[in-house]
């Protein structure tokens, strides 16, 4: 299992990244982003969390014009399966990779705490390892986590069963920390080979650090 | 040629910072404002003199970057 990190100036969440999935048995490379080709050999890429050029314009918007996201792009239409972490949800909505976009959070405040999510729908390869309705408890941290996508839109992503994850309290009832459409956290395009969400599963891998729900998400990509 | 791009949220996505600032106002006894939309405004100096061609560059220029068509529209305004 190869798993190569993308790493864009203002990036930092790569080696939180890198650590987590080493844990779980996987080969990692970090890929800076001037790089114009994805190792071969990638079974999994992942866009880490961050702020990618500073959040300028909006968060994601240059980062999709680097070098490396033509091939990233070309990865993704060729199956590869791809992982966006907060930023790099918000990049891969940005690229055009992933649909529906990422406001600011409705109180305007930065969210960092423990948020519990509810699994939505199990049948991709993220979330495999989990059943409909689990609830996971995940570290958010973001300022533009507010997920909007239009009324059309939004009715897609249900009937291609796209909505990964939604927030919720420790019960599973809808909690909305930042305003997203329905509670969205998560979503995957429609042929399920590309994933984002603004949680952090890779901080969740031990219960010493408040959780280790996370393992279970990621460990959905080594059996594929 | 001098362009100004105003970027706001499109009508119908919540403007969360238009409404703290309107909420602001208010305590602030501005009591007759309505609404308030807060954007981003983008200046560029190009060297493009025909307005038709500056105009369609810009547009451009916004689909790629400067907007997300998603939940943002933008207005040009080309400055003699």
């Amino acid at each position: 299992m190869k798993v190569t990190i993308l790493q864009f100036p203002g990036t930092n969440c790569e080696y939180d990244a890198q650590h987590a999935f080493k844990d779980l048995g996987a080969e990692t490379e970090i890929l800076w982003h001037k790089s114009e080709s994805v190792p071969s050999n990638t079974d999994l890429l992942v866009v880490a969390g961050g702020f990618s050029y500073g959040d300028y314009l909006r968060s994601g918007a240059i980062a999709k014009f680097s070098p490396v996201m033509k091939a990233v792009k070309e990865y993704a239409k060729n199956g590869g399966k791809v992982l966006g972490i907060c930023n790099g949800f918000q990049v891969l909505t940005e690229a055009g990779l992933l649909p529906g976009a990422l406001k600011r959070n409705e109180n305007l405040h930065f969210l960092s705490k423990h948020h519990h999510l509810k699994v939505i729908n199990n049948d991709n390869i993220f979330l495999k390892e989990l059943n409909k309705d689990d609830v996971v408890n995940i570290p958010i941290a973001h300022h533009d986590g507010n997920f909007y996508i239009d009324a059309n839109g939004l009715k897609e992503l249900y009937a291609n069963n796209q909505v990964l994850l939604t927030y919720t309290d420790k019960n599973g009832e809808t909690q909305n920390p930042n305003g997203s459409v329905d509670s969205i956290a998560g979503v995957c395009n429609k042929e399920k080979n590309v994933f984002g969400l603004m949680p952090h599963p890779e901080r969740a891998m031990e219960q010493l650090l408040g959780s280790d729900d996370g393992v279970k998400m990621l460990r959905g990509f080594f059996s594929a | 040629m001098k362009v100004i791009v105003n970027v706001f949220l499109k009508a119908g996505v919540l403007d969360s910072q238009g409404k703290a600032v309107h909420h602001a106002l208010n305590s602030l006894h501005f009591n007759g404002v309505s609404d308030v939309r807060v954007g981003k405004q983008i200046v560029l100096n190009l060297d493009e003199e025909d307005e038709g061609k500056a105009r369609e560059e810009v547009a451009r220029m916004c689909e790629d970057l400067l907007a997300n068509t998603v939940i943002e529209d933008y207005e040009i305004e080309l400055i003699k």
